[in-house]
């Protein structure tokens, strides 16, 4: 039998360092849902996803029975609907993003993305159409998530993207100013994106994808931070020690959830994220891990290394956890989730550009981060643009999900509550970035791009 | 199936009599039992086959949750999968 130490160590790592397993996402294909009459295409969509995953919620639960781990959120994520709504002559696509939230409210999970573009080298007619249907289509709906993937390595950028998706957010946070803009946190501007990523909002099933999959997001951070209180003073070589340990463990914990829910629901079983993802919790925060490992305040001088450390050591325990690791598998540093992060900010110890040298060295980017409503359009896809080349050229994902909240200003703060937490305002440049921007254009692949 | 049960808390008089009783009133046989003092807490693990349980497994989590709750201690029952799966490769 195991020993008593074992078992209770398991128990303490969920019952008192907050572990469980943050999502089980259920990806669907809808690419043989595409029809020339929208109205059928929306039909096709809503049986699939009914079909698929109807049982998805019910098994999720059976499992946190029987293992007693919780399990946060229930999610799906599908094919990028530019593609998928690409055949119909629908003028926009306000009505696929509706019947995605009515497909998911019946099924009962908690959110959906997939309301998607891929255009980092170029934009279809579709991509343009989706992509200006964003702010609408997220103000009106409640669990749908969109994200659009402006560059990769392979492409470089597609700047033309990158300044119609500046003035996308902008909309967004408009047109739900009564929310604090609550529309742009369910967007999500990446370059690299991954295509099992089962993470919101920037999940969706992609195009190399099989008919339906099961991802696993793991969470963990205060597993990690708890393990790393008892080697108080000890040098790096064991920091990484330990955090390989905890993470192994953890994703143990995930691949064990993972094949159990395909197999229940008769779905292959895609890849576990080993992302560490936080929570606005107590004791659930990557910031007080890189505070535990000696930095004052997360954004002190020597952040970036810790995070470094800390997110490699998490892929070299993880890795061996699991048969297929995939989506974004890093440490997240949203500031709004993140207990850690919010007072980092409060306390004028983190800046936007701390942050934005940290996401050269983790997944997954500049992530619910509010910035004042007053920011432009330009600002913003400028902002884009260089957490973009930063995955571009370091062939990593990287994402951007800022909010310019509306009437808001630097010192106030924006309160969402449940998983997407309350933000301070942060500060962003005062200086113009309007003429870069208007450019358009495509920034060519790197170099390193060439690989063959 | 088999499952791990774990009792925690302060100690006191007839807690695995207790607990071992309401196991046998809904047919879980019990194969292994290790107690320990642990940290100053009464800790108890147990190894159980569920084969027999005619009731729901909620519903025995609700009772154990419920006589842990009488005696002032925390019962927990989980699938010994994720223990292993934890700590055994």
């Amino acid at each position: 039998m195991l020993n008593t130490y074992e078992i209770m160590e398991t128990i303490r790592m969920l019952e008192e360092e907050k572990l469980d397993i943050r999502t089980v996402t259920m990806g669907i294909s809808l690419s043989d849902c595409a029809d020339g009459d929208g109205k059928k295409a929306r039909e096709k969509i809503y049986n699939k996803i009914i079909k698929y995953a109807g049982d998805l919620v019910k098994t999720a639960e059976e499992i946190e029975v029987k293992y007693d781990i919780p399990i946060i959120n229930k999610r799906i994520s599908v094919t990028p609907i530019s593609l998928v709504a690409a055949a119909s002559d629908d003028p926009n696509y306000v009505e696929f993003a509706k019947t995605l939230d009515k497909a998911a409210k019946e099924v009962g999970v908690d959110f959906i993305g997939g309301f998607s573009a891929l255009v980092h080298k170029g934009m279809t007619e579709a991509d343009k159409k989706l992509i200006e249907s964003i702010p609408e289509a997220l103000a009106q709906t409640e669990r749908v998530c969109s994200s659009v993937n402006i560059g990769t390595t392979r492409a470089g950028l597609n700047m033309d993207a990158v300044a119609r998706m500046g003035k996308v957010v902008k909309k967004c946070a408009e047109l739900t100013a009564d929310n604090g803009g609550v529309a742009a946190s369910k967007l999500v501007v990446f370059a690299n994106a991954p295509e099992d990523n089962p993470f919101m909002a920037g999940a969706f099933h992609g195009v190399g994808e099989g008919e339906c999959m099961i991802n696993v997001g793991i969470s963990g951070p205060g597993a990690v931070k708890a393990a790393l209180t008892k080697v108080k003073g000890e040098p790096f070589d064991v920091v990484a020690e330990t955090i390989k340990k905890t993470a192994f463990k953890i994703t143990r914990m995930g691949q064990l959830v993972a094949k159990e829910a395909s197999e229940k629901l008769g779905v292959t079983a895609g890849i576990v994220d080993l992302s560490l993802a936080p929570t606005p919790a107590v004791g659930d925060s990557v910031a007080r891990i890189l505070e535990e490992m000696g930095v004052e305040v997360a954004g002190a001088h020597g952040t970036t290394a810790a995070l470094a450390l800390l997110n490699d050591a998490v892929k070299k325990g993880g890795v061996m956890a699991s048969s297929h690791v995939g989506g974004l598998s890093g440490a997240f540093i949203p500031v709004s989730e993140d207990a850690g992060m919010i007072e980092a900010v409060e306390k004028g110890a983190l800046s936007l550009e701390k942050l934005e040298a940290m996401t050269a060295v983790c997944s997954v980017g500049l992530d619910m981060i509010a910035v004042p409503g007053k920011t432009t359009a330009d600002t913003i896809s400028a902002i884009i643009a260089d957490e973009a080349a930063i995955g571009m050229v370091n062939h990593k994902t990287t994402a951007v999900r800022v909010i310019p909240v509306p009437g808001k200003d630097v010192g106030e703060e924006v309160v969402y509550g449940g998983l997407f937490g309350r933000a301070p305002i942060m500060k962003v440049s005062n200086f113009s970035s309007s003429e870069f921007i208007a450019r358009g254009g495509r920034i060519p692949a790197p170099l390193q791009s060439l690989k063959n | 199936m088999r499952a791990i049960i774990s009792v925690i808390g302060v100690d006191q008089r007839g807690i695995i009599a207790e607990v071992s009783t309401l196991l046998a009133d809904e047919k879980v046989n019990i194969l292994d039992i290790n107690q320990t003092i642990l940290n100053e807490y009464f800790t108890m693990t147990m190894l159980v086959d569920l084969e027999g349980l005619e009731i729901p497994l909620e519903d025995l989590k609700k009772e154990l949750k419920e006589k842990g709750e009488k005696l002032g201690v925390s019962i927990k029952l989980q699938h010994e999968d994720i223990f292993r799966s934890m700590h055994r490769i």
